[in-house]
């Protein structure tokens, strides 16, 4: 079991540190931090865990990130924000929304960390998060447009879920909403669809090579060639090298589906994941299926999922969950985490058997990361 | 001349609603505030050199949307956050 557990909790309107002891049952909740500005991903550095980072925008300002070396007490902007080149004469003129994504590097590159944006960008930091290069490897690519060229979600075009090999830092994937996965294995100098398998259900013809819509993919840190997605079109999972994705969600009952935002892995079993599925039937209301909140787990790589929901609402909870905001600890059992649209946080401390409303009345949730 | 800062950019000039500042053209005026408080400047201009969509620039009493225009004669200049920017 865990000494103590912290959850790094990311809202429209600011962030909040929540901590408990090793049982997880009572959390302490922090002072607001970047109060008031939208912060898309707070996240600790699992190499140094006093080290954190904070992706934030307020309304009327150009976006940031922010960091803290001692368990988030003082922050102190970045430096050099993530922030595309000059655009060359005649060329697109890139300029970055927001940071949606952060993700520390390699455990043998202690200060390297990766951002993705809004418009779909990569960046890299070598300092820990005080400075920020473009990766031109996608940024400048001949490529990005082609890749990129379908009309963005609601609130812009999304660069997520990038995921560094455990066993070899030059070793890279991420997501674009819309785009679909890219993968890398030289640092980020090239970059290549994958997508096979994957529907886009939305793109007349057969099947494309990009334009899909992973909403988050998940990297097994045990079994590093197994990842698993959560699309806008399915649950799918890939065991490299298999270049093709198999829609395990299929198995989901069919009154439920395998639509959602969110999926989390367990910390040592490759075979087991869980969702959030969501309604995305007629207009997509993007909310629990049927106003009854629950998770899916699978325990065997998705052949067969098995509903969660003891202590969740019965009834007319009408909740959403977003892509970030699901997380899972290192805890025997784990503890799984999640926060909602309308500003709640529930949490399991027994991979899924039952759930506890941990907070409820903070602003929209849009990220929750143990650690 | 004086540079009238609203309430979100006030961290940046450690809580003062106002300070001096100078150059020949609003890009070179931004250049002094950024080397007087660094960082300020991205928040309100963004990496292609775009006025941000809710922050809106005064000289004088005159919006300006093309920072190479001349400061000759100004004595003030207001950086304003648009009501549009408010978060929901």
């Amino acid at each position: 079991m865990a000494e103590s557990t912290r959850l790094l909790v990311g809202t429209k309107k600011g962030a909040w540190i929540f901590t408990s002891g090793p049982a997880r049952r009572k959390w302490n909740i922090s002072a607001p931090i970047c109060f008031g500005q939208s912060v898309n991903h707070i996240i600790a550095d699992p190499r140094a865990p006093k080290r954190l980072i904070a992706a934030a925008k307020a309304g009327h300002l150009g976006p940031t990130v922010f960091l803290s070396q001692d368990n988030g007490r003082k922050w102190k902007e970045a430096s050099k924000p993530p922030a595309f080149p000059p655009a060359a004469e005649g060329g697109a003129k890139l300029s970055v929304d927001h940071v949606f994504y952060l993700t520390p590097g390699h455990a043998s590159e202690p200060g390297v960390w990766y951002a993705g944006t809004s418009p779909a960008g990569l960046f890299r930091s070598q300092d820990h998060g005080d400075t920020w290069e473009s990766v031109a490897g996608f940024n400048a690519n001949p490529m990005r447009a082609e890749w990129t060229k379908l009309e963005s979600p609601p609130e812009g075009q999304r660069l997520h879920s990038i995921l560094v090999d455990p066993r070899d830092p030059a070793h890279l994937y991420f997501g674009i909403s819309l785009g679909g996965v890219f993968e890398s294995t030289d640092r980020g100098a090239s970059w290549s669809p994958l997508n096979k398998g994957c529907v886009a259900d939305y793109i007349p013809g057969p099947p494309p090579d990009y334009g899909h819509d992973p909403h988050c993919i998940r990297l097994h840190p045990r079994n590093p060639d197994r990842l698993y997605q959560q699309n806008h079109c399915g649950i799918y999972r890939i065991d490299r090298p298999s270049s093709e994705w198999s829609r395990i969600g299929l198995k989901m009952p069919k009154k439920i589906g395998d639509i959602g935002f969110a999926i989390v892995l367990h910390p040592r079993d490759p075979d087991t994941a869980w969702v959030c599925p969501m309604d995305g039937t007629a207009v997509w209301p993007r909310t629990s299926v049927g106003g009854k909140p629950a998770l899916y787990v699978t325990r065997n790589g998705g052949r067969s999922w098995t509903r969660q929901d003891k202590g969740l609402p019965s009834a007319n909870a009408w909740l959403t969950v977003f892509r970030q905001a699901m997380t899972i600890d290192s805890g025997k059992p784990a503890g799984i985490y999640f926060g909602t649209s309308s500003g709640e946080v529930w949490a399991s401390r027994n991979e899924g058997e039952s759930w506890a409303q941990i907070a409820a009345h903070l602003p929209r949730i849009q990220s929750v990361e143990a650690g | 001349m004086t540079v009238y800062i609203p309430g979100p950019l006030r961290s940046y000039t450690r809580d003062r609603a106002s300070v001096e500042a100078g150059g020949a053209s609003l890009a070179d005026l931004l250049a002094d505030m950024e080397r007087q408080f660094p960082g300020i400047r991205f928040r309100m201009i963004d990496e292609q050199g775009g006025i941000r969509e809710h922050i809106k620039l005064f000289v004088g009493f005159e919006q300006v949307k093309d920072l190479s225009v001349a400061l000759s004669g100004a004595t003030e200049v207001h950086v304003v956050c648009a009501l549009s920017g408010g978060t929901q």
